[in-house]
């Protein structure tokens, strides 16, 4: 018999249904694996009530009450909020903090019947795509304990991989869904901004940060997504009127019709974000954009390439901002941090100086012992771009090309249906290499910076192994609440396709 | 008339007023906004800034300074932004308090008012909205600061007129208009001593024809008295700067009321950059005409509307409708008993002198035009408006003397409990009121009074007009006060010719 850990959500909801495993029994399963976990994904695990979660859920099932993933055991990345964990964002400032209310996200996953593992780790307040930032420590690769996982979704993407959960959620500010997903070999979607409410979200930069599921497959990303997805008009005011959908509707619908009139799926690839359409454009453009490394641009070729030989038309399309996106991005979603990290200020909850002379030395002693380097480093630029005489130059002109950025998706959206790329340059890179060298870790956002500012939804599947035998992750953007042509398109590559069963040897 | 000048100087003054919006509830969360409650018992995971707590709109605020807009003749935005104003401080719960900036939802209007004889217009610049921070209590605690964050997030209008005041009378005069529409229109509960309407007054001086000057201004002004104190204080002191040779420098200055002064808070240069910019968690404020056009439907009649309507269909003298229209219970009383009585002049004469009077004895010096009293309708009118109707009427139909009719309202006002107009037939008998409108009995003792005053009647017909009004008043003693006078002098006057 196949080992639970083995088995992905859509696999474990119909065993659970069909009653060949109680929900208590998976539960604990995963739960051992969770307790032994060495790549310190976890941060927080109460297995009183979990297992008290997987009694409910067991009830449920008995009695024919069972939500869609009932008894289904999920983990949630720390910045969601929960009222049964401590909630830490990955920060000192947080730590042992308890929320008196669930995040939406994890509310509504409980609806569907989902059993809470624990809380995982991530960078701080979001902000990293290592998960170095973290001050409960690195998070490492299964792949490899010597590489990153990526962040800052790290804990989640590890957790995943290392098959110590079957699902996670994550957030996705500015690709960090995507590339853990990618560097860690699985599966992750961030959906429109605004389909999956923010309330009960730690906020990092809020015109940007979106949940989203992280799991093996399109297939269980797409159960996940229906479930955590609906209006929230009360308690987010970003929160979209849009009906909560089944985005596994389309799953099966072959790409030779999956394109929007029913023909085939128009796939559109930007030029100059990989090596094969590099030489269409100036040189002034492909020196502003990183060269994804030969094994990984590879990889994703390949992978364009099996999406074709299923009847997909490949359109190459323009996306010329592309290379604005990093310092736009860093201005705006720096300027927001600063002013959403104000509210740490050791007045009302989380950390407070031991010691202070006087109200301003209590907020600068909080605070410089409550935030890590690179969270203080991001208040600091965002307090820069929006001081007077600096806020035109730097956050006005930011948002302007922000629109231009979004207008150039609309442009390619209407040759295509979706668009197909890399999610980063490289393949997960060693533990402490690029720890001292923000820009270069900030460069390497380039390929999930753009898709986030427009708001789009985009997703990463694996397309195999890089460079270092890491994981390659493909990103598609689709155009606006297109979830579910994005989730079509990677569960018809993973139909045909085995790279996203493959894991590493952790995952055993 | 051109401004009036102190010393040869030229007034010049701004106001930046803050009405705290009516609602329920906050304006960006469900917390309610009852005053004087435990510290910290009305404020939310929103108003505390948890982690992950999001703001959401009340749109009664929104409809709230709407009415401002129309009642002041504004532009309401068809779309206004919610910007982020970065400090800290620790009864601001997020580091930011969420206001408008760059596009404010009320734009331009004006308030006009009398000063004396003279109408009196100030422009609007804008109206916005914002939320109100909590309080830090520094007395109640010894080396520490409490924070209270009840009233963090409490609906603002900060309402900000052009430096268009001429003098601390016309300042005060606006604020009083101001604060009459905004009760008016019931926006805001007007309870200066609460908080509700807190006004901020930039004052600068300049000589006559010059550029502006420097301004300070002088924050948080919660009473007329303490408004006209404060500025006038602060011109004499800027005057005095200037001549004195120093100049101004720009400041937050603060009222002391038990001194008299002002004293500055903080000068420009440690004014702090508040880093505004647009707030991500709320999409623009969009207003589309239909909205403004049904809040318009459903909004009271304007006072300077209603006292029109007061002339047209009661035929009352302008001043008369312009009294009545000064407070909303107050309008609303006089056309209850007006309509009762059908006796508008008499009804409009009796609220404006006999119940007036009422409310303004006593009354504190800072108080509105009428006294604060006002705001609880019912349980203020001790004389309810069909018990003055019927009263008006016994005047009318010779019942009662209006003396008497003075003295009865007194009476009931000060009552246990609120007389019933249909007491009041059997208070006026049991009183001995009613007039003695038998002819022949008021014919028996004018007889009477004539026969035992002769002296009085020669004189009279010997042309001594005082002699008359001595017979009239015997008349009144020998009735016992109850006779109709107007009846005594007639009847006086046919047996005397």
């Amino acid at each position: 018999m196949t080992e639970l850990h083995h088995l992905g959500v859509a696999e474990l909801a119909a065993k659970l249904k069909n009653k060949e495993a109680s929900a208590e029994k998976v539960t604990e399963h995963f739960l051992e694996r969770a307790r032994n976990d060495v790549h310190n994904a976890f941060l927080a695990i109460d297995p009183e009530l979990t297992l008290a979660q997987a009694r409910e859920s067991d009830a449920k099932l008995a009695n024919g009450s069972a939500g869609p993933l009932e008894g289904v055991p999920i983990a949630h990345k720390d910045v969601f909020v929960t009222k049964d964990l401590v909630t830490t964002a990955g920060s000192r400032i947080l730590n042992g903090y308890r929320s008196p209310f669930d995040a939406t996200v994890v509310a509504r996953l409980r609806q569907a019947g989902m059993v809470t593992l624990g809380k995982l780790n991530c960078d701080e307040f979001a902000m990293g795509s290592s998960n170095e930032n973290s001050a409960f420590g690195p998070v490492t690769n299964p792949w490899n304990t010597a590489h990153v996982p990526g962040g800052s979704s790290g804990g989640s993407a590890a957790a995943v991989a290392a098959r110590l959960t079957p699902a996670a959620t994550g957030t996705d500010t500015g690709g960090s869904i995507r590339q853990p997903a990618a560097f860690c070999g699985i599966t992750g979607i961030k959906p429109t901004y605004g389909r999956a409410s923010r309330y009960g979200m730690v906020a990092y930069a809020s015109s940007l940060d979106q949940a989203g599921p992280m799991a093996r497959s399109a297939e269980d990303c797409a159960l996940l997504l229906s479930a955590m997805c609906a209006p929230d008009l009360d308690r987010d005011s970003t929160s979209l009127d849009v009906a909560a959908e089944n985005f596994s509707r389309d799953l099966l619908r072959p790409l030779a019709r999956a394109g929007k009139d029913g023909g085939a799926l128009k796939i559109g690839v930007p030029r100059g974000w990989l090596s094969e359409l590099r030489d269409d454009v100036s040189a002034q453009f492909s020196d502003q954009l990183q060269r994804v490394s030969p094994l990984a641009d590879m990889r994703i070729m390949s992978g364009i390439q099996e999406l074709m030989r299923q009847g997909a038309k490949p359109i190459e399309i323009d996306l010329p901002n592309t290379a604005l996106a990093i310092p736009v991005y860093y201005i705006v979603a720096c300027a927001e941090a600063s002013s959403n990290l104000s509210r740490f200020d050791g007045v009302k909850f989380g950390h407070r100086a031991a010691d202070f002379a006087d109200l301003t030395d209590m907020y600068k002693k909080t605070r410089a012992e409550g935030f890590g380097q690179e969270v203080k480093r991001r208040i600091m630029t965002g307090a820069y771009v929006l001081s007077h005489g600096y806020y035109d130059a730097y956050y006005l002109q930011a948002q302007k090309i922000r629109r231009m950025i979004a207008d150039d998706f609309q442009s390619a959206f209407a040759q295509c249906d979706v668009i197909a790329g890399p999610v980063a340059p490289t393949t997960a890179w060693k533990l402490g290499d690029k720890a001292d060298d923000p820009v270069a870790s900030y460069l390497a956002d380039i390929f999930t910076l753009p898709a986030s500012l427009a708001g789009l939804p985009c997703m990463s599947l694996p397309v195999g192994l890089g460079e270092g035998n890491m994981p390659v992750g493909m990103q598609l953007i689709g155009n606006y609440l297109q979830e579910a042509k994005l989730l079509n398109v990677a569960h018809q590559y993973q139909l045909a396709t085995e790279h996203h069963k493959q894991q590493p040897g952790a995952a055993a | 008339m051109s401004a009036k000048l102190v010393q040869g100087y030229e007034v010049v003054i701004g106001f930046e007023t803050h009405a705290q919006l009516s609602t329920q509830s906050k304006i960006f969360s469900r917390a309610s906004t009852e005053f004087g409650k435990e510290p910290n018992t009305q404020a939310c995971a929103v108003d505390l800034a948890l982690p992950g707590t999001l703001p959401v709109m009340n749109l009664g605020a929104v409809e709230r300074a709407i009415e401002l807009g129309l009642a002041l003749g504004s532009h309401i935005a068809e779309r206004s932004v919610f910007a982020r104003k970065n400090y800290f401080y620790p009864d601001l719960p997020k580091g930011y308090q969420i206001s408008q900036f760059e596009i404010p939802v009320v734009q331009g209007g004006e308030v006009s008012f009398m000063l004396g004889e003279e109408k009196k217009t100030v422009r609007l610049v804008r109206a916005h909205l914002e939320e109100d921070a909590g309080k830090s209590l520094h007395e109640d605690f010894i080396g520490q600061s409490g924070i209270d964050l009840n009233r963090a997030g409490t609906p603002l209008l900060e309402i900000v007129t052009e430096p268009d005041m001429r003098s601390s009378d016309e300042a005060v005069a606006y604020a009083k208009k101001l604060h009459e529409i905004v009760t008016w229109i019931g926006i805001c509960d007007g309870n200066m001593q609460e908080g509700s309407f807190r006004c901020d007054a930039n004052v600068s001086v300049r000589k006559p024809g010059a550029a502006l000057g420097t301004r300070r201004e002088i924050k948080n002004l919660n009473s007329f008295k303490f408004m006209q104190q404060a500025i006038d204080y602060e011109v004499r002191w800027q005057i005095e700067e200037i001549e004195d040779g120093r100049a101004i420098q720009q400041a937050t200055v603060l009222f002391n009321p038990d001194t008299g002064e002002t004293r500055a808070m903080r000068t420009k240069e440690d004014a702090a950059d508040y880093r505004y910019f647009p707030d991500p968690d709320l999409p623009p404020l969009v207003i589309g005409r239909d909205w403004v056009e049904r809040v318009r439907s459903e909004m009271v009649e304007l006072p300077w509307v209603m006292a029109a309507r007061f002339v047209r269909d009661y035929g009352l003298p302008e001043y008369d409708a312009a009294q009545l229209t000064q407070h909303k219970t107050f309008a609303d009383y006089f056309e209850r008993t007006s309509a009762l009585c059908s006796q508008p002049k008499l009804a409009a004469n009796w609220v404006i002198n006999e119940v007036r009077r009422f409310f303004t004895d006593g009354a504190r010096d800072d108080d509105g035009p009428w006294a604060q009293e006002v705001r609880e309708d019912g349980e203020t009118f001790r004389v309810p408006a069909s018990t003055l109707a019927k009263i008006i009427s016994r005047i009318v139909d010779d019942t009662i003397s209006n003396a008497s009719a003075k003295k009865l309202f007194q009476e009931f006002w000060v009552a246990e409990n609120p007389v019933k107009p249909e007491e009041v037939d059997a208070i006026i008998d049991a009183k001995g009121l009613r007039q003695m409108n038998d002819s022949s009995a008021l014919e028996a003792i004018i007889d009477e009074v004539l026969a035992a005053n002769a002296k009085n009647v020669e004189e009279f017909k010997a042309g001594n007009a005082k002699a008359f009004n001595a017979l009239v008043g015997q008349a009144m003693k020998a009735s016992k006060g109850k006779a109709n006078p107007a009846q005594v002098n007639e009847l006086l006057k046919q047996k005397l010719a």
